[in-house]
């Protein structure tokens, strides 16, 4: 291993003085730049909020996300659009059309996948199944299990998305659903042990799969005071994950948080609020080479 | 020293030709962007949406009946009218369901005074009224519970001392708050009868601490929202009637 590295370092530095002043030009064409822009808990919140709102007034608005996101597809194509779950509830939008407008909205703004949250059961697993000819995107959920439900074969254990030549993995985590949803909307869902289905995914996307990035769309909450499983919690739990997009707690963070996994590698969380107030985004530049940092990345958030 | 720079310029050749290998992150950026009103939205999204707001907007605000009075959570200490409205609400609008499904009839209802969550201004009310005063999806319950547990419920309200709001039942108080006489149906509470009592699943899950609702000896769902039930009783009546009363008072 230690040899290795040697080798590595001695090829990278090898490459610096041979090409001299030409290297920068040449590491930055041999960059691929993924952008991964997420929103969670956007909770039916297709209008901006109201201008009396105690808190973030007249925030927020699909319209208005939607010029966004245009703006930035147009500087890079190489976008994943994703959702961290609560798509439902929270708006008469909810209310009257069941989540219709929502998925119809997400499919407009071409939203690649979304992992399912707990008010995503709000009108009964057959609600969720209902809406889902609306949904032009997939669903990733690695650790409910659907099997005796509507939602069998709708929902992907993970998928894997090429962007430029770039593997990129998702896989999804649900929250435990009892105590927090009535049984009688989740029926016969299985909710299984996430950091056992992270170290499968998260293995099975990396090493099997061969991806150069691995995420997780999680709706189990960024921290608790309690035991109870949260992003901070798996990402110290796992490795192989490289993004933690997260949910369910409604947490504003102004940066990606930058954790240190299992194998003592960073792992970055982001979580942006909720109601579509904000939209996170994440830039990859990869490269062939490892070479920037101990651990091959340099974060800079 | 020349061999070594010829030796790394091969090298360096040897990873522009190996370039298969696989790609690593090797820098991240990351931040947040604000959706606010500096960002213009895109107009055939916001005429996407304008249907469907449209008809929300006219069904929320047509009016359904008139409030002669304004009413809000705090004009009374142990009860008050908009309380009082909301539980009596419950009572109307669901003890004719229970009874037709079961036989049986609610004896009281019990909410928290918390989950009241707006006032109500005199003048029209609408189904917008209805969703600001409960914009949660919580269902009404029933249980039935035993005198002890009804006794245990009433102890809770000594020591919380708050206007829940109750229908169906009438406490007086002396000034520490400790029962003086509560009667349901004009009749003392027996140990040995079982009640059937009107709630939210929130608090039958323990809501408030109101841990008397748990291990009831009978359970109903309803698949009543709350909220609709409100709706509906705006629907049915001309004019809201209610007021402060004396179902649960202070004897001074």
């Amino acid at each position: 291993m230690k040899r290795r590295n040697f080798i590595q370092q001695t090829a990278a530095t090898g490459a610096f003085i041979g090409l001299g002043g030409l290297s920068l030009s040449f590491s930055e064409n041999y960059k691929k730049h993924i952008t991964i822009l997420h929103t969670n808990d956007v909770h039916s919140h297709i209008e901006p909020l109201s201008q009396n709102d105690p808190r973030n007034p007249n925030m927020g608005g699909v319209a208005r996300r939607a010029t966004l996101i245009e703006k930035i597809r147009n500087e890079n194509p190489n976008i994943l659009l994703l959702d961290a779950g609560d798509i439902f509830q929270g708006t008469p939008f909810f209310n009257f059309y069941g989540g219709e407008l929502e998925f119809k909205l997400m499919s407009k703004l071409k939203y690649d996948a979304s992992t399912i949250g707990n008010h995503d059961f709000d009108n009964g697993i057959d609600g969720l199944y209902a809406q889902l000819p609306h949904a032009d995107f997939d669903f990733i959920s690695s650790n409910y299990d659907f099997t005796n439900t509507v939602m069998n074969e709708h929902v992907l254990p993970h998928r894997i998305f090429k962007k430029d030549g770039v593997r990129i993995g998702i896989f999804g985590l649900g929250v435990e659903l009892k105590g927090l949803v009535n049984a009688h909307l989740y029926k016969e869902t299985k909710y299984l042990d996430p950091v056992e289905i992270a170290t499968d995914m998260s293995r099975i996307l990396k090493e099997d799969k061969k991806c150069d990035i691995v995420i997780c769309l999680s709706h189990l909450g960024h921290s608790y005071k309690s035991d109870k499983i949260s992003d901070v919690k798996l990402a110290a739990a796992t490795e192989n994950i490289d993004l933690i997009i997260g949910g369910h707690t409604h947490t504003f963070l102004e940066k990606p948080e930058i954790h240190i996994n299992k194998s003592g590698k960073k792992v970055l969380i982001n979580q942006v609020g909720c109601y579509g107030i904000y939209l996170g985004r994440i830039d990859f530049y990869l490269d062939k080479d490892n070479n920037i940092s101990g651990d091959g990345r340099s974060i800079s958030v | 020293m020349k061999f070594k720079i010829l030796f790394a310029f091969l090298l360096a050749l040897g990873i522009i030709s190996c370039k298969t290998g696989p790609l690593k992150p090797a820098e991240i950026e990351g931040k947040r962007i604000a959706i606010d009103e500096s960002i213009a939205p895109n107009t055939s999204i916001e005429n996407f949406i304008k249907p469907y707001s449209q008809h929300i907007n006219k069904t929320l605000d047509s009016v359904l009946a008139y409030n002669p009075t304004n009413l809000n959570k705090s004009d009374g200490e142990l009860n008050t009218a908009l309380g009082n409205l909301m539980a009596d609400i419950i009572m109307v609008q669901v003890n004719p369901v229970f009874k037709s499904r079961t036989g049986k009839e609610i004896d009281l209802v019990l909410l928290n005074h918390g989950g009241i969550r707006a006032a109500v201004g005199m003048g029209p009310v609408n189904a917008r009224t209805a969703y600001s005063l409960m914009p949660f999806e919580n269902e009404v319950v029933i249980v039935e519970l035993t005198g002890n547990k009804i006794n245990e419920m009433l102890s809770y309200l000594e020591s919380n001392r708050t206007a829940h709001p109750l229908s169906g039942i009438k406490i007086k108080v002396d000034r520490n708050y400790q029962i003086i006489e509560a009667t349901i149906n004009e009749e003392k509470i027996d140990p040995e009868k079982t009640y059937f009592v009107a709630t939210s699943d929130y608090l039958q899950q323990g809501g408030d601490n109101m841990i008397f609702f748990k291990d009831p000896v009978n359970f109903y769902n309803t698949d009543y929202k709350i909220r609709n039930t409100i709706i509906d009783y705006f629907q049915k009546v001309d004019t809201l009637k209610t007021k402060r009363d004396n179902r649960y008072i202070k004897i001074q």
